[in-house]
């Protein structure tokens, strides 16, 4: 089980979801991804994607106009 | 005990598609959604910028389509691809810069592609013959069909009982007598299934959801081309497009003007790409050069910003202009009177 991190600082909704989407396309089950992101929209965007998927969103923590979802990735992950 | 067959479905985040894919669930069809960025969505941008609609409950409604029919969505990037489709469309454009049958038989392209990469069977869309003056005409249908390369793999269940059979229909994979025969603008069929179904908070975009159908959107896309001399763009430009006032008092320049707090924010972000002019005596917005202006033009702009200023019946408002490398002066100038900005100055 690894950790990663994402910046999707400065990238405007649906980007940052589509570069969590990606990452994640390339992780195993079990990992943690941690999306650092500002564009307010993605505190509801990317856990909408993850509960669609199949991920867990274990947090999502706002300071200093950052937001930080912390995503751990479901199984099976594919396509 | 016979395989599941796989559709891909095209969701747009409206009710046509939400639609479409719903009736494929209920065929017993597994269906996953595919939906595309092309950074000319409406959804999104104008959330994050500006303030009156951060206010606004945000949601992607692509993704709210998915959760409500419990299906995955998959968000592809197709900004560089689709410059092509909006710089030389093979069909030409709508009322404004939209390119909707090209941009159609794109997104049928891509969705074909990824249907294959996939291991899907069929495409499925929210189609209604006559629904869009352009790209949903009864003689569009069969070009987007194949000009995508999906040929009678794209199903359109909203209408497909006034079309040919498609493969799904001929392999029994899908009951075409349970598919509809919808068509013309007339949106109460669509309205009524929603109900039935329970999908009534769908959403319904005034003007699409497409920059690309906006008139005013469209004059400063066509302004940018101008002032480039050719058509071409980068996701910065057409994201800038979104944002402020923009003003072209000459035509080697432009200045794009903050119109409230989120967007000098937004703004802010740009400020190492572009020469940047912000109120210091008085609060006032950030605005952007676009184009390479000299001291004159610069003077000229510095007296635009204080016009937006508080400041702007004042005699005089301090400006601050800075380079792209950090660099940065002052400059004390008189607000413009709104008398002598002419109108055509506003793109």
């Amino acid at each position: 089980m690894e950790r990663f991190e994402l910046d999707a600082r400065r990238l405007l909704c649906p980007l940052p979801v589509i570069r969590t989407q990606n990452r994640i396309r390339s992780l195993r089950a079990g990992d943690t991804l941690e999306v650092v992101c500002t564009d307010p929209g993605a505190s509801h965007d990317i856990p909408a994607w993850c509960r669609v998927h199949g991920h867990e969103v274990v947090e999502v923590a706002e300071h200093g106009g950052e937001i930080r979802i912390t995503i751990r990735v479901g199984g099976p992950n594919a396509p | 005990m016979s395989t599941q067959r796989k559709a891909v479905a095209l969701v747009s985040g409206g009710l046509d598609s939400m639609l479409a894919a719903r009736l494929m669930l209920d065929q017993g069809i597994h269906v996953e959604g595919i939906n595309f960025y092309t950074g000319f969505c409406v959804e999104g941008h104008t959330h994050a910028i500006r303030r009156k609609d951060r206010d606004k409950p945000k949601r992607n409604n692509a993704l709210w389509v998915a959760e409500k029919l419990g299906i995955r969505l998959h968000i592809i990037d197709v900004i560089e691809e689709y410059k092509d489709i909006v710089i030389n469309p093979r069909h030409g454009y709508g009322a404004n810069l939209n390119p909707c049958l090209d941009c159609k038989g794109f997104m049928v392209r891509k969705a074909h592609e990824w249907m294959r990469e996939n291991g899907f069977d069929f495409i499925v869309t929210g189609e209604v013959i006559g629904q869009r003056p352009m790209s949903q005409r009864r003689s569009t249908m069969p070009v987007v069909a194949r000009e995508s390369g999906a040929h009678d793999r794209l199903l359109r269940p909203l209408c497909a009982q006034l079309l040919p059979p498609t493969y799904p229909e001929l392999q029994g994979w899908v009951d075409r007598e349970r598919l509809l025969g919808l068509s013309g603008r007339n949106r109460k069929p669509q309205m009524a299934l929603a109900r039935q179904y329970g999908l009534d908070d769908f959403a319904q975009p005034a003007g699409g959801c497409c920059f690309l159908t906006n008139e005013h959107y469209s004059a400063k896309l066509r302004d940018l081309w101008e002032s480039r001399g050719e058509k071409r763009y980068e996701l910065d430009d057409i994201m800038l497009l979104k944002v402020g006032r923009h003003l072209r008092p000459r035509p080697h320049f432009k200045i794009i003007i903050g119109r409230e707090e989120g967007e000098n924010r937004y703004l802010e972000g740009y400020r190492r790409q572009y020469i940047n002019l912000k109120t210091v005596s008085h609060s006032g917005p950030l605005a952007l050069i676009d184009g390479g202006a000299d001291e004159t033009d610069l003077q000229l702009a510095a007296r635009l910003v204080a016009r937006y200023s508080q400041g702007r019946d004042e005699d005089q408002v301090r400006i601050e202009i800075a380079e792209p490398d950090g660099q940065s002066r002052t400059l004390d100038v008189k607000p413009l009177a709104d008398r002598d900005i002419p109108q055509e100055w506003y793109v």
